[in-house]
């Protein structure tokens, strides 16, 4: 029992992105996030934690600095931190391999993360470790609570927000709810600091990172628009409607 | 190279983006099969131009949306080099839970995808594009609107397979119906207010305009978090929806990095803001510096006069 919440560190998205030699300079970045979508999964890890749902296990995987985030989450009550060490860019299976790993680790039976990443935006992480975790997978919720094994979720489905019920074991990924994200008083941020984070390689749990099967050709940065045309006042909109049809061809 | 895609649905028939999907697997060669999850749309896939193949999926577990039951269904059918998907809600999460299943990497969101398998993507909401290579077998979603759609007239076989599988996901009940109107990530036209707009009840002329032109509606970051009224879904930027219509039509939004970054690649951007200095018009092909109280009912007009010759 217990809850596992994946957070990733993302640049925050507030952070310009510069592209140097091809690649996005990462060193330009000045500060680096939680995701937020794993902000929310964190908060409702934290819930359940509150409902008497076993302990927040928190985990990452990525480079040294994203200790951050773990450190981040213990300030708001996560009880043990995991920290995959990884450096370099690694493909979908790499990742869900690592993750999966930790989670069986944890002995966590709930696992909870963002429905995507503010970097790449994929999406991959939850549906995909589900299936290899062979748990169950609820994706875009936004409010989870437990009753005995049964979870009840509150996710946007197909044909609008609905109530759904299902059996741990259990992935749930979530999308931006209601929910208050709650900040550290200042006794949890220091009782963060003392947290001792497990670290592991790849190699301690089994994975081979060496071989990815998707690599980074280049990065760049998106066109320049060329300056547009500025007209001031709604006397300019005859004008402005005729040359989205003659111009653009748009309407 | 054998091809397999799992078809998009929507509100019980085929989703036009299925046939984009058939576009883009036409342009790399080989042999096409759809699924179909539920049996829909099969013969209108089977119509597809370039269709070698049809699947249609049929079992209990496709009533309600359960994502690994419908992956365990799916995954054995999904055969091939290259499994593509769109790129929507379900179309990702599905691909990433087959692609786990077999083994093989997903890559979401692809804008571009050439021999070879070279894709393009944007990455940070569209402050950055990347360019990954990938080695078959793997799986990929597209983005909608990204590929030439495949023409009809195609003669794929069809063929019915039928599952049992276990459901572990249960519909408890409806809490709110989906928006009837058109999802931003899917929209040719987006008309998009920002705060500027005053009130959420003042969304409701962007509505207007919308259904003259068969846009959908979105909002920035800062309408959504400020008005309830306004729903995440709506979000257009960075922790929300990344979009690349052909028209954007922004109006009282100032133009943040956030939102920048998820609209910026629209083919052509009409900006309306009081505020002449305002960001916006920075990205902005056409701006116009008026409020939107004076400006929308002009547009309105215009739109509905032009639209009706």
């Amino acid at each position: 029992m217990g809850v596992a919440v994946l957070l990733k560190q993302v640049p925050d998205t507030t952070a310009k992105i510069s592209i140097s030699g091809g690649r996005v300079d990462e060193a330009s970045i000045t500060k680096w996030s939680i995701s937020p979508y794993d902000e929310y999964a964190l908060e409702n890890a934290i819930k359940l934690k509150e409902s008497g749902f076993g302990d927040v296990v928190a985990i990452t995987c990525g480079p040294s600095r994203s200790a951050k985030c773990l450190t981040e989450a213990a300030a708001v009550g996560a009880d043990r931190l995991i920290h995959i060490i990884s450096e370099s860019p690694l493909d979908s299976i790499q990742v869900q391999s690592l993750l999966s790993a930790a989670v069986k680790e944890s002995g966590c039976d709930v696992v909870m993360c963002g429905k995507q990443a503010a970097d790449t935006n994929s999406g991959s992480t939850g549906p995909g470790l589900a299936a290899s975790l062979g748990f169950s997978c609820v994706g875009g919720a936004t409010e989870v609570s437990m009753d005995g094994g049964v979870a009840s979720a509150t996710r946007l489905g197909p044909s609008g927000m609905e109530e759904v019920e299902v059996g741990v074991p259990c992935v749930f990924t979530f999308d931006k709810g209601d929910s208050e994200l709650r900040r550290p008083n200042v006794r949890g941020i220091m009782m963060a600091k003392k947290k001792p984070i497990d670290i592991f390689a790849p190699d301690d749990l089994g994975v081979d990172v060496s071989n990815s099967m998707v690599s980074i050709k280049s990065h760049s940065s998106p066109p320049e628009k060329q300056p547009g045309q500025k007209f001031v006042g709604s006397d300019s909109i005859p004008e402005v409607v005729s040359k989205l049809r003659e111009e653009a061809n748009v309407i | 190279m054998n091809i397999t895609i799992i078809s998009e649905s929507s509100n019980g028939s085929l989703h036009s983006v299925t046939a984009q999907l058939v576009g883009a697997a036409s342009s790399l060669g080989g042999s096409i099969t759809v699924i179909c999850p539920g049996g829909i749309g099969s013969s209108d896939a089977a119509n597809i131009s370039g269709v070698t193949k049809v699947i249609s999926v049929e079992g209990d577990c496709f009533e309600n949306y359960d994502c690994s039951a419908w992956s365990e269904s799916l995954s054995p059918l999904a055969e091939g080099d290259l499994l593509l998907s769109s790129s929507s809600a379900i179309g990702r999460e599905l691909i990433s839970s087959i692609a786990a299943s077999k083994g093989i990497p997903v890559v979401q969101d692809v804008t571009s995808l050439t021999g070879g398998l070279l894709a393009t993507r944007s990455i940070y909401s569209g402050k950055a594009i990347e360019e990954v290579s990938i080695s078959p077998p793997c799986a990929i979603s597209l983005r909608a609107n990204s590929f030439e759609s495949a023409g009809e007239g195609g003669s794929g076989e069809v063929s019915t397979v039928n599952v049992s599988q276990d459901v572990a996901v249960a519909v408890k009940q409806a809490l709110a119906k989906a928006s009837e109107r058109l999802d931003v990530s899917e929209a040719d036209i987006i008309i998009s207010g920002g705060r500027g707009m005053g009130e959420p009840a003042n969304f409701s002329h962007l509505n207007e305009v919308a259904d003259l032109l068969g846009a959908a509606v979105g909002a920035s970051r800062a309408a959504v978090d400020t008005w309830e009224e306004i729903p995440h879904s709506m979000q257009v930027g960075q922790t929300g929806k990344t979009v690349t219509p052909n028209l954007y039509i922004a109006v009282g939004i100032s133009g943040a990095i956030q939102h920048l970054a998820g609209m910026r690649s629209s083919k052509f951007i009409l900006a309306i803001n009081k505020d002449p200095e305002a960001p916006i018009f920075g990205v902005a092909d056409y701006g116009v510096v008026s409020t939107w109280e004076e400006a929308l009912p002009v547009l309105k007009e215009q739109l509905a006069e032009m639209l009706s010759n």
